[in-house]
């Protein structure tokens, strides 16, 4: 039987899915006895039961000197952040990219500055950033809006440009406005691909999010990541990580789950 | 008393003509069918019919309004596919019929209500009641495009462009299909344009049968001429085909003679 055609039982699916994290963190662990063996004050590589021990004091205990547990501080103030970036990005790509899709004078106008302008790395232009919008919150939100906007404008551009045009002439030949074409038949059809786009943009957003706290900020997950870089701590970091990337996956999961409640007809067929 | 009136259509994409001098009047409540091979401008010609394109010359009048610069409510279309709506439930891609000509394409409250009765009945007509609730997706291909039919005569047009509509079908469900056709046709007398590969469903159909061809041929370069309507068949002697050839007058159609 070729490979193409094999396929894995249910629990050899599952102990497949499970082996690389096993894999991973065995390596770890052998790796931390071995440094930890040659010396046990060893900072880079905690013993996993440090790091349990040490997540467990992030997540209940305050800070000695604000009172404040600071992790839920640092997440409370990244997702703000996030959240920002991403939704404001989100409406302004679902309005951009219907305009390009559906109007071939504003496409003419936009579409090739769009394209130019996605080619701009964000983080370089971030001291700017910085320089015109202040060290505040405005300037990491309007970051992630600049990494994300262009690519999210250009894919959903592209979708709506991407819709049958024999739907489109159908809706006009029902006596459909622009305007009812936009909303009733294009806009539906874009916002599966909007959840699609936003899920493949979250990863950019994170990315750019921690530069910005990275470099300038008092509170963030970013930010504290990288103030207790200076003393080696390397459990802190190592729960940090773990952490956002838990609250990254859960934020994957939930824009897929909500796609597939919210648009029942993308997976109907026969 | 000619309802659909083309006079000399020529349209051509670039320097390439597809169709040249093309005549014809139709009157109200004739089912045309137009047939020819692949690549003789008998799609192109839907969509000059459908306002979809405009043809480099010539014009194309319906009950002697001026010219449409655009695809509008008195021209319902039903293409090959995607014709309905996926993102709307059988029930709501009829009731789109009625409200998308609206400012914001829906209807709310008594209108909403009456709208919903309106289309419960059509589907009903079309045998698509047990399925209102259901997205196309779920929908075979003949369901499909009775639904699409149904859409279209929803928003009550002058005339029903059909290009191809049965082509993805399978040859029982396409008879079907030719049944339903003729007893909405018999209801409604609507005047049809339908486009088809198949000589026979053509002449099965139709009242009067176009055939498009190229009434000159450069071996050197095929592309060098355009289409026109070579034949114009009588087609109401029960489908028998080739039976009788309409002449009109010596120009009204090219009838290609081979010397």
């Amino acid at each position: 039987m070729r490979l193409i055609n094999r396929q894995p039982g249910v629990a050899l699916k599952a102990a497949l899915t499970i082996l690389p994290f096993l894999l991973v963190f065995i390596a770890y662990w052998i790796g931390s006895e071995i440094r930890l063996a040659e010396n046990p004050s060893d900072k880079l590589l905690p013993a996993p039961s440090t790091i349990a021990a040490t997540a467990e004091r992030l997540f209940t205990e305050p800070d000695r000197r604000s009172d404040r547990i600071l992790l839920w501080h640092d997440t409370a103030a990244s997702l703000m952040r996030l959240f920002l970036g991403v939704g404001i990005s989100a409406i302004l790509a679902t309005i951009i990219g219907l305009l390009i899709g559906l109007l071939p004078h504003v496409r003419a106008t936009l579409a090739g500055f769009v394209a130019v302008v996605s080619m701009i790395p964000p983080l370089a232009i971030l001291p700017i950033l910085f320089i015109v919008f202040g060290l505040g919150e405005l300037s990491k939100v309007v970051l992630i809006i600049v990494g994300i906007l262009p690519f999210l404008i250009r894919d959903l551009s592209q979708r709506v440009l991407d819709i049958p045009r024999e739907m489109i002439v159908k809706a006009e030949t029902l006596g459909a406005s622009s305007l009812v074409v936009a909303l009733r038949v294009a806009l539906p059809q874009l916002l599966p691909r909007l959840m699609q786009s936003v899920r493949l943009s979250l990863g950019p957003a994170w990315l750019f999010l921690i530069a910005a706290e990275a470099i300038a900020s008092e509170v963030g997950l970013g930010y504290r990541i990288f103030l207790v870089r200076r003393f080696l701590a390397m459990d802190v970091i190592l729960t940090y990580v773990l952490w956002i990337t838990l609250l990254a996956f859960l934020m994957d999961l939930a824009l897929r789950t909500l796609s597939r409640k919210a648009f029942p007809w993308t997976e109907a067929s026969l | 008393m000619s309802f659909v009136t083309a006079t000399n259509i020529f349209q051509s994409y670039g320097n390439r003509p597809i169709l040249e001098r093309v005549s014809v009047t139709v009157d109200e409540g004739e089912f045309i069918s137009i047939v020819g091979a692949s690549g003789c401008g008998k799609s192109t010609f839907l969509r000059l019919l459908l306002a979809q394109e405009q043809p480099t010359r010539g014009e194309i009048r319906i009950a002697d309004a001026p010219p449409a610069v655009e695809p509008g409510l008195d021209r319902g279309v039903v293409f090959q596919k995607y014709s309905v709506f996926p993102h709307m439930t059988v029930r709501e891609n009829i009731v789109a019929g009625e409200s998308f000509r609206t400012t914001w394409g829906v209807f709310s409250g008594a209108q909403k209500r009456a709208a919903r009765e309106r289309a419960d009945e059509t589907l009903k007509r079309i045998g698509l009641d047990h399925v209102a609730g259901q997205y196309p997706a779920t929908l075979s291909g003949g369901m499909q495009q009775r639904l699409a039919i149904g859409q279209a005569l929803a928003a009550k047009p002058s005339i029903l462009l059909l290009d191809e509509p049965f082509g993805a079908l399978d040859p029982g469900t396409r008879l079907s299909m030719h049944d339903f056709l003729t007893e909405l046709r018999a209801e409604t007398a609507m005047t049809v344009f339908m486009v088809t590969h198949d000589l026979e469903e053509g002449f099965k159909l139709g009242d009067r049968v176009l055939v498009f061809d190229k009434p000159r041929w450069d071996p050197t370069d095929p592309n060098a001429c355009g289409a026109t309507i070579t034949y114009d068949f009588d087609a109401r002697d029960g489908g028998i085909p080739f039976q009788r050839l309409l002449q009109h007058s010596e120009e009204d159609t090219h009838v290609f003679r081979p010397a």
